[in-house]
């Protein structure tokens, strides 16, 4: 079955959602049924090869004991950094081994979710490490690791955030209003993905038996169109599938098209992955080259950072060309736009007026939708295959 | 404490202004991004051997020196 695409997904889904608003309703104990919940969804998701149910129970079990065991030693032992990185390194070696497993002879953890799944086994471990999360309850764990609507593209949640809702008693009404949003947002999700995410697949289709220079523009605007409806439809059925059980996954889209810059548009467009990005990895880049002192100045701090973060994002997108090509691209663009936002008398001057931002919005979106086309594997735009 | 820390504010921001007006807003005025944040919490740690997670805080616990000032003063604490 595939989650928020089949009809008897969403047949199953209404059915179990009823035994979830009548406890929300009661303001009774939720845990246990969304834990069952997950479970089945995520069992239906897997199917029947025995090869990824064992790996998928086996990476599970790796990540909830790693973050337990991690949770006693960083209280006993404290901030030690070797300890960290074993545990950190240990944690998202999954991936790793699912992403080279292309380049093996062996299939390793090629499971649903896993990259999904790996932001968010990494993030406990490495809060821990801060100091953040003392407590580690495996109940909570695999309640969030396991929660069928985010396990296959996210939204990326957070697992104290999650805790919280988790545990808290929602009063009645606030819960019924929970469920009225959660409904619209299924619906207005199921329509994106189902339906105007497919005009612009099909008008891709239509563009790819072209040969000019002008299709490849408009398959790149095609093709951005349909990821943003794709991919905000399916975040939006899965917070709303979210709110129906009492929990608010964070927003994954906020109007990405109307970003004026490159670093407005990674405010609004995959939120939680760049969030992600920005808490786990770029913050902590450039505190680490800040103490070393790798680079002369902040300016050129930034720039490297944004690079290497951007570049790790494409990595993680998979081992492709065009992943990482992708990446790089984002990388460059935001360290161009930091220079011009830092050192530009121009910008500074006029960044307020409205055909400045006119034009700089414009201008964002064309390189936008030329990141798309990178994305989409088709660069440079061959037209029809031969 | 208190001091210290406003000294070490001032020149992360490169404007003693942080030192007068303590509650002026450091997002809104340009004095503070996310990189300037990321220096501040690696200072705190090394200059003043406080720890702060990153995801522990918002910007709204750490928007005017004055919050910044006792957020670490009860870090330091604890």
């Amino acid at each position: 079955m595939t989650l928020f695409s089949d009809f008897s997904f969403f047949a199953l889904l209404s059915v179990l959602l009823v035994p979830a608003v009548v406890l929300g309703y009661r303001e009774k104990d939720r845990r246990y049924y969304i834990l069952f919940v997950s479970v089945v969804f995520d069992a239906l998701a897997i199917g029947r090869d025995p090869l990824h149910i064992v790996f998928f129970l086996g990476y599970i079990f790796l990540e909830t004991a790693l973050v337990k065991v991690y949770g006693k030693v960083r209280e006993r032992r404290g901030r030690e950094g070797k300890i960290y990185a074993v545990f950190l390194i240990l944690s998202i070696l999954p991936l790793i081994l699912s992403k080279i497993s292309g380049f093996l002879p062996v299939r390793l953890f090629q499971i649903i979710g896993i990259s999904y799944l790996t932001f968010k086994s990494a993030q406990i471990v490495i809060e821990i490490y801060d100091g953040v999360i003392k407590e580690i309850s495996i109940f909570d764990t695999l309640n969030f690791l396991l929660f069928f609507p985010c396990i296959v593209s996210g939204p990326i949640d957070r697992s104290r955030r999650f805790g919280e809702d988790l545990n808290r008693k929602i009063p009645k009404d606030e819960y019924l209003e929970m469920v009225g949003e959660g409904l619209w947002k299924l619906c207005l999700g199921l329509m994106y993905k189902a339906v105007i995410s497919s005009y612009f697949y099909e008008g891709m289709e239509l563009l790819t038996e072209s040969y000019s220079s002008f299709a490849g523009v408009g398959y790149a605007y095609a093709y951005g169109l349909y990821m943003f409806f794709d991919f905000a439809g399916y975040s939006l059925m899965a917070i709303g599938a979210g709110l129906f059980l009492g929990i608010r996954t964070p927003d994954n889209f906020n109007r990405p098209f109307l970003s004026r810059d490159i670093k407005e548009f990674w405010d609004r467009w995959h939120i939680t992955l760049s969030h992600w990005f920005r808490d786990f990895l770029f913050t902590r880049l450039v505190m680490q080259s800040m103490r070393h002192k790798w680079f002369k100045n902040r300016l050129r701090t930034a720039c490297a950072g944004f690079i290497a973060d951007m570049f790790v994002m494409g990595i993680w997108h998979g081992l492709t060309p065009y992943y990482l090509m992708y990446g790089l691209y984002h990388g460059v663009l935001l360290a161009l736009n930091e220079v011009w936002q830092k050192k530009s008398k121009f910008y500074k001057k006029h960044k307020k007026e409205k055909w400045y931002q006119v034009i700089s919005w414009a201008v964002t979106m064309q390189l936008v939708m030329f990141g798309f086309l990178i994305f989409s594997g088709n660069f440079p735009f061959a037209g029809p295959e031969q | 404490m208190k001091e210290k820390i406003l000294e070490m504010l001032a020149e992360i921001c490169e404007d003693d202004v942080v030192t007068e007006d303590l509650s002026i807003d450091l997002f809104e005025e340009g004095l503070l991004d996310s990189l300037g944040v990321a220096q501040l919490l690696m200072e705190t740690e090394d200059r003043l051997g406080v720890v702060i997670g990153l995801t522990e805080i918002e910007r709204s616990d750490i928007d005017t020196p004055e919050k910044i000032v006792s957020l670490i003063e009860r870090k330091a604490v604890s």
